[in-house]
């Protein structure tokens, strides 16, 4: 890219096609969503075949930390929308601001996650956990989806919060500026898939109960 | 590729402004009060019904104005189209395979 950019540079104009960079990352987010489809198609298949024990083991979670975490990521998902409308403005410093509050929000979104799990693990439910070997197979089934989807989701906001950090040291060092963004567009797409996969999973595991 | 091409590939639409988005992000949380709120109640087999739709509901405010689907290029629409078109058929292949077993 940078190589492109020197050369690009030299001949006096930059080639750029900023379409082709969104369509490429949206191809991307296509694989994500066959990744999560698959667990989704797996839950929605054991939770008609243990429709009882589904309904009794969504009981333990609480359902407070789900709409907290929802209420987290929804806003994170303002915040990296509005830094584009920031960042287009010309307004470099509160682009970087509102990059910063998404990460941050991220970061509260772990902190919960972390509040979560450790209660559960204090409940003696993990998977492979004495306590739960002896539940009925449609709760083991449960804690199981529900460790692998929520888990593998806070993965994809770990990431997240990477690629964000990366945007916002590039928006300071004007790597990214009101004139060329995209990869601030493509940071926040990839943001907004992991909101959307929460917001299917929250009423999936916290709210059928 | 020329000039004019090359401006309207990275603009959006001038109605995305910061008011906007805050409309969409009020909108977002007044369907998840909803949704929790309707968890609380007792739906019967309708429960699943209304999450789902909330959800799906939700999913398209964040793709058609936070991820801009409704400013870009019709391609993009098509493409969002196909995947979740093909996940679908993942999804009925699947209970089919499953409910005539």
């Amino acid at each position: 890219m940078s190589s492109q950019e020197t050369v690009a540079a030299v001949e006096g104009h930059v080639h750029r096609d900023d379409v082709g960079s969104r369509m490429g990352m949206w191809l991307f987010l296509f694989t994500e969503l066959i990744l999560f489809g698959g667990l989704f198609i797996v839950y929605a298949v054991y939770r008609f075949s243990h429709f009882a024990e589904f309904q009794l083991a969504a009981k333990e979670l609480d359902t407070m930390v789900g709409t907290v975490n929802t209420l987290i990521l929804l806003t994170s998902s303002l915040t990296v929308a509005l830094s584009i409308v920031a960042l287009r403005d010309g307004r470099k410093g509160f682009s970087m601001a509102l990059v910063g509050v998404t990460i941050l929000l991220a970061l509260g979104f772990l902190v919960n996650k972390y509040f979560e799990w450790s209660h559960k693990f204090d409940l003696g439910i993990y998977p492979g956990s004495a306590t739960l070997v002896n539940q009925p197979p449609g709760v083991v089934l449960y804690f199981g989806l529900y460790f692998v989807m929520t888990g593998l989701h806070a993965l994809h906001v770990i990431i997240g919060m990477c690629v964000l950090g990366y945007l916002y040291r590039a928006i300071g060092k004007g790597i990214v500026r009101p004139d060329s963004y995209v990869r601030l567009e493509a940071g926040g797409l990839y943001w907004h898939l992991v909101d959307i996969i929460w917001i299917f999973l929250f009423p999936l595991f916290y709210l059928l109960q | 590729m020329n000039a004019s091409h090359e401006t309207a590939s990275s603009d959006q639409s001038p109605a995305t402004t910061y008011g906007h988005y805050v409309l969409i992000w009020i909108g977002l949380v007044a369907l998840t009060s909803l949704t929790v709120a309707l968890a609380g109640i007792s739906l019967g087999r309708w429960v699943i019904f209304t999450a789902l739709t909330i959800a799906s509901i939700k999913s398209t405010m964040v793709l058609f104005h936070f991820m801009h689907l409704r400013s870009e290029e019709r391609i993009f629409r098509i493409f969002v189209f196909v995947a979740l078109l093909t996940l679908a058929i993942f999804v009925v292949l699947t209970f089919f395979d499953y409910a005539f077993r």
